[in-house]
């Protein structure tokens, strides 16, 4: 309510700044001034306004700096980060202080310069020397800028050393799975089709691949018998309008009834109530039926059927080829990982190689603490690695922030709740980081996706 | 005095042939400013609904309720998927068709002949085209704000309620970003703006390259055939260099986004898998392999990138011309700044990977990238020490255009600097897309440009419209808007280092892990909204002002800033072929301001020099 009176009054305002303006160009008229011409009151009063709002930018900069600071993220929490910030900070002095420089010039110039009477402007058109003076400092201190920024860039993006903990974040709307690579510290490998309700990271193992093929062979089946279902519904509406008027109404009626309830195919069935119908006709042997285009909607949801077929099958195709190539000895890789939902936990001090992968649209995964990011996209892995420095205690204590933690944030728009898409991180010292992941032993994949059965055989 | 116009433009028009689809470049130009300040007014307001959003989440807003209704708003509280549409629509509308529409189309119609010494445009009739292609692109992003449930407007096109959705249905405008980054944008089952919303995206869009294309060919043509006599190209206004160079990267890019637009209606359309790749959403696996993203963002920044010199090019050829024109001072280093405009526009090419550091792009081409953008910042740099340089021991009248000129020198160098941080690779991978890029970019499309065209609407209002713009509400559009406009964009820069994501429905999970940065970026956030409002308040003057003259307003002298260029020396009502009588031969460059000996403070380009007298 408040912000409509707030509106009003506004729109009040206007009204009035209408009425000002009829009696500020009636005095115009009475002197005989154009609206061009400039008055020296407007012009110096707004030289001076120049100089004001310079102020203003300035301690408004100043202003939001101290009170905000410029990381409010707080202090690099990894290797890389304490890299990026020493950057980030380099910069930022550089570029203040060629905002302090030039808007000081820009606005002193205006205020300093504005019309005086009897003062004609310098005509000054061009001085080489100075112009390449301005071309060729900012191209050296821009050249500073470069080569430092290259230098971090390639160490940041440089490989991950052997020892590098192996992570994988899966991303999906609209939260993320983080996966281990367990004793062996090696990620199994995946497979987009093979995710399956127990299986939603796909991963890869003979008996995975086993039984995707199965379902996928099921849920050809099952379309197949619903597109069946939709012909033979047309097809027995087509012949029972055809015969509605006859004796021959309650044939068809049992016949369809009874084709329905057994394994006739729709090439039978059809060949079943022509010949009811050539009967009828009184024709025997060859009648030329004519039967109704499907309607519009039905055609749509044949149409959507046999797109679905057509998807599926191709899928299963490339199944059984992934069935056929696939080398069970990378099965133990799989079968290892741990799989962890909700928090990712990682060490202090332990370099990680993150790999990243997507479900359905580009997400990024963006850890502000660490200072690090990277996009998660569909059929494209990519990867980043980085060190965490700080135990999610001690920052607790730098922070005097008891409930702070490291968090784990999607950063590429990705549908309506992109912004709850997030993953609390937890750094832990080595021992407790070591206490947690004993826990994990006998929570791996395999645990998982044979939670009852007899150990499978990890062939040699 | 227009009485001895040629014969052949001397008939009675129709006000359909004169008014709506009229082939005269002065018409054109209008219409281009009338609808992009139309869009533009619904991008702003779109704007004021997600701040609204942003600085009090979950509160129930009456403002909200009245304008987004009760799909969307239901009790005043905004829907998740509703602020991506607004957003995105609100990026989409400010770049393509406030900035790139209105200010390149408007200035470049209306400037190019008047400027050149020529009767019109190369052709006429394309330029009506690209007017209309403009217009219909225009009602049809406007129209897709009002999708809901397969229907736009009431007009049924998909199913209202479907589990499946499919490219006619859905509801809501497209959602992706202004980037429409596939897979979101390509698969209407993964947002409900991803269906209708995004399909009347792209057919706006397509439809608004073919305008861009069609206008910008007309331009390079005119720039090239249609100077009068002396207008060499080097005696040329920087305005006419910088739209000329602008039509350019407009040719060269735009097809390639337009080809990024067709295949992902491919992708949409006709199940091809350009951009797709092992993908499952929701449960439905879909079949598509080979396919690539991240080709999207390649050919989209391809465009991208030179985009957002197509946006401000045009804004610092107005202010260049606007700056010499009232420090009574020849531009300095004209040659520099054509120098720069053109390194520019060619640097611009290739540079459109610092978008992507992030995309997991190899490392050393992404070094190459870093490279390519900071040395832009050369020429953007010599550009401002030129500006500066020409105030100083200028005789500076501060007119409104000029107020706004010295305005978007200022943000040139507040967005400029920032982008140094954003291009220096090793940096963005822990600001990329967050709140600081929202800043850095406003700072430079949605001040610096903005500013260079409100510039150029204060100072060729009197050729446009043939009356003058009351002074003092000029100069209380400009306090407020460059105060209201610095108080939205500088805090941003806060709210992203403290790493605040872009894109956010709001920011309650911080409430889970850190207190402390929400408590920041609220304070922060109510700050922006409210100087967001201030702003937008202030632009009800700019149009209370530009509607008033353009009926009310005081008749325009010939002449009204004393300026050397071409324009001026038409008569200041409208007349087919501009000038009437011969076209005016030229003599000199356009900046004689305040030359020694001359006996005014400027010397029009059509003076002969004097006697003994050097050009420059
Ligand atoms: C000194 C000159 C400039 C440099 C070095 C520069 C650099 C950059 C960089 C590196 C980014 C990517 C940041 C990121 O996504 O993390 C960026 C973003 C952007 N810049 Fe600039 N820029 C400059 C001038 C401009 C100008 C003049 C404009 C507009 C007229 C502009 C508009 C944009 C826009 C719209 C984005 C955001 C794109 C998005 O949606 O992610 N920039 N700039
Ligand atoms: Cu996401
Ligand atoms: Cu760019």
């Amino acid at each position: 309510m408040e912000k409509i009176i707030i509106l009003i009054v506004l729109i009040t305002g206007v009204i009035a700044i209408a009425q000002l303006v009829r009696v500020y160009e009636l005095t115009y008229k009475l002197k005989n001034r154009g609206e061009h011409e400039i008055p020296n009151r407007d012009n110096n009063l707004n030289a001076k306004l120049m100089l004001g709002f310079m102020m203003f930018q300035f301690v408004g900069f100043i202003y939001l700096m101290l009170k905000y600071g410029w990381t409010g993220r707080g202090e690099p929490a990894s290797l890389q980060g304490v890299e990026t910030d020493w950057l980030l900070n380099v910069n930022f002095v550089i570029i203040i202080a060629v905002f302090f420089i030039t808007n000081f010039l820009l606005f002193y110039f205006s205020y300093k310069y504005v019309r005086k009477p009897g003062v004609k402007a310098t005509y000054y058109s061009h001085n080489n020397k100075l112009e390449l003076i301005w071309t060729i400092v900012p191209a050296v201190v821009l050249a500073v800028i470069i080569i430092l920024g290259l230098k971090s860039w390639s160490d940041l993006t440089s490989g991950p050393s052997k020892e590098a903990e192996k992570v994988e974040l899966f991303a999906y709307q609209f939260a993320w799975i983080a996966r281990y690579g367990g004793e062996d510290n090696t990620l199994g490998k995946f497979d987009y089709k093979l995710t399956t309700g127990n299986n939603e990271l796909a991963l890869m193992t003979s008996s995975t691949i086993d039984s995707s093929v199965q379902e996928m062979g099921k849920a050809i089946a099952n379309v197949e018998e619903k597109l069946k279902q939709v012909n033979f519904d047309y097809l027995s509406s087509e012949y029972r309008n055809l015969m509605a008027t006859s004796d021959y109404k309650a044939a068809v009626e049992n016949l369809v009834t009874e084709i329905a309830s057994s394994e006739f195919n729709l090439v039978d069935a059809e060949d079943l109530l022509k010949h009811l119908y050539a009967e009828h006709t009184g024709a025997h042997g060859h009648v030329d039926v004519k039967l109704n285009q499907p309607n519009a909607e039905t055609q749509s949801i044949i149409g959507d059927l046999e797109q679905e077929l057509s998807t599926k099958e191709r899928l299963y195709r490339s199944l059984v080829q992934m069935k056929q190539n696939h080398n069970a000895d990378v099965d133990k890789f799989a079968l290892n990982d741990i799989v962890q939902k909700d928090t990712l936990y990682l060490c202090k001090g332990r370099e990680y190689e993150f790999s990243f992968r997507a479900k359905d649209v580009i997400h990024s995964a963006y850890f502000p603490h660490f200072r690090a990011q990277m996009n998660v996209v569909p059929g494209m892995p990519t990867r980043f690695k980085f060190t965490p420095t700080i135990t999610t205690a001690e920052m607790r204590v730098k922070k005097e922030d008891a409930k702070f933690n490291y968090v784990l944030m999607c950063n590429k728009i990705c549908g309506g709740a992109h912004y709850k898409m997030k993953m609390i991180v937890v750094v832990y010292p080595e021992n407790e980081y070591k206490a947690w992941m004993s826990t994990k032993k006998s929570a791996t994949f395999k645990d998982q996706y044979f939670p009852k059965e007899e150990v499978e055989t990890v062939s040699k | 005095m227009s009485s001895v116009a040629h014969d052949e433009h001397h008939h009675e028009e129709h006000f359909v042939s004169k008014y709506i689809f009229s082939q005269d470049h002065k018409m054109i130009g209008k219409q281009f400013l009338m609808t992009a300040v139309f869009m533009g007014l619904v991008a702003m307001m779109l704007s004021i609904l997600f701040r609204i959003q942003l600085a009090w989440p979950g509160e129930e807003s009456t403002i909200l309720n009245v304008f987004l209704g009760d799909a969307w708003a239901p009790n005043g509280i905004m829907k998740e998927d509703m602020y991506l549409g607004l957003v995105t629509l609100h990026g989409t509308i400010m770049v393509f068709f406030l900035l790139t529409g209105g200010l390149s189309g408007t200035f470049s119609n209306i400037l190019i002949p008047l400027q050149l010494g020529a009767r019109d445009m190369a052709s006429g009739f394309l330029n009506m085209l690209s007017y209309w292609f403009f217009f219909i692109s225009s009602l049809l992003m406007f129209a897709s704000l009002f999708v809901h449930e397969g229907a736009v407007f009431g007009l049924q096109i998909g199913d209202a309620t479907t589990s499946l959705p499919g490219v006619w249905d859905g509801s809501g405008p497209a959602m992706a970003g202004w980037t429409i980054y596939p897979p979101l944008s390509a698969l209407p089952q993964s947002v409900s703006g991803s269906g209708l919303g995004m399909t009347l995206w792209l057919f706006s869009m397509t439809i608004f390259i073919a305008s861009s294309l069609i206008g910008s060919l007309n331009y390079i043509v005119t720039v090239l055939n249609l100077r009068t006599k002396g207008m060499t190209m080097t005696r040329m206004p920087l305005t006419i260099w910088a739209f000329f160079v602008t039509a350019i990267l407009g040719v060269l890019s735009f097809p390639v986004l337009l080809s990024a637009a067709l295949l992902l209606m491919m992708d949409r359309m006709a199940g091809t898998s350009f951009y797709l790749s092992d993908i499952i959403v929701g449960s439905e696996m879909l079949a598509n392999h080979g396919g690539s993203p991240i080709l999207y963002q390649h050919l989209f920044w391809f465009l991208g990138h030179p985009e957002v010199y197509i946006v401000l090019l045009p804004a610092l050829g107005l202010s260049s011309e606007i700056i010499a024109t009232n420090s009574r001072k020849p531009i300095f280093g004209y040659k520099a700044m054509i120098g720069s405009i053109m390194a520019i526009g060619f640097l611009s090419f290739i540079v459109w990977g610092h978008h992507m550091f992030v995309t997991g792009m190899n490392p050393f081409l992404g070094s190459v990238f870093v490279f390519t953008t900071l040395l832009i910042a050369i020429p953007s740099a010599v550009k401002v020490f030129n500006y500066l340089t020409t105030l100083w021991k200028g005789s500076l009248v501060l007119t409104p255009a000029m107020m706004f000129a010295i305005g978007l020198v200022s943000t040139f160098i507040t967005g400029g600097v920032t982008g140094i941080i954003l291009a220096d690779s090793a940096l963005d991978i822990a600001i990329h897309d967050t709140y600081f890029v929202v800043a850095h970019f406003h700072i430079v499309m949605g001040m610096s440009a903005v500013f260079g065209m409100f510039g150029g609407v204060y100072h060729w209002f009197p050729k446009m419209f043939g009356r003058m713009m009351n002074t003092r509400l000029g100069y209380v559009h400009f306090w407020i808007t460059i105060i209201g406009a610095y108080g939205v964009f500088f805090p941003m820069h806060f709210v992203g280092l403290a790493g605040a994501p872009r894109r956010y429905y709001n920011y309650s999970v911080y409430e889970e892990f850190d207190q402390g940065a929400l408590d920041m970026m609220m304070d922060l956030n109510v700050i922006v909204t409210f100087f967001a409002i201030f702003a937008a308040i202030g632009q009800a003057l700019f149009l209370f002002n530009f509607f008033y003259s353009i009926f009310r307003g005081p008749n325009a002298p010939q002449n009204p800033w004393r300026s050397t260029t071409l324009e001026w020396t038409t008569p200041v009502e409208h007349i087919h072929g501009n000038w009437p009588g011969d076209l005016p031969t030229v003599h000199r460059w356009p900046y004689d301001y305040s030359k020694p000996g001359a006996s005014e403070d400027f010397i029009s380009q059509i003076e002969p020099l004097a006697e003994g007298e050097e050009e420059h």
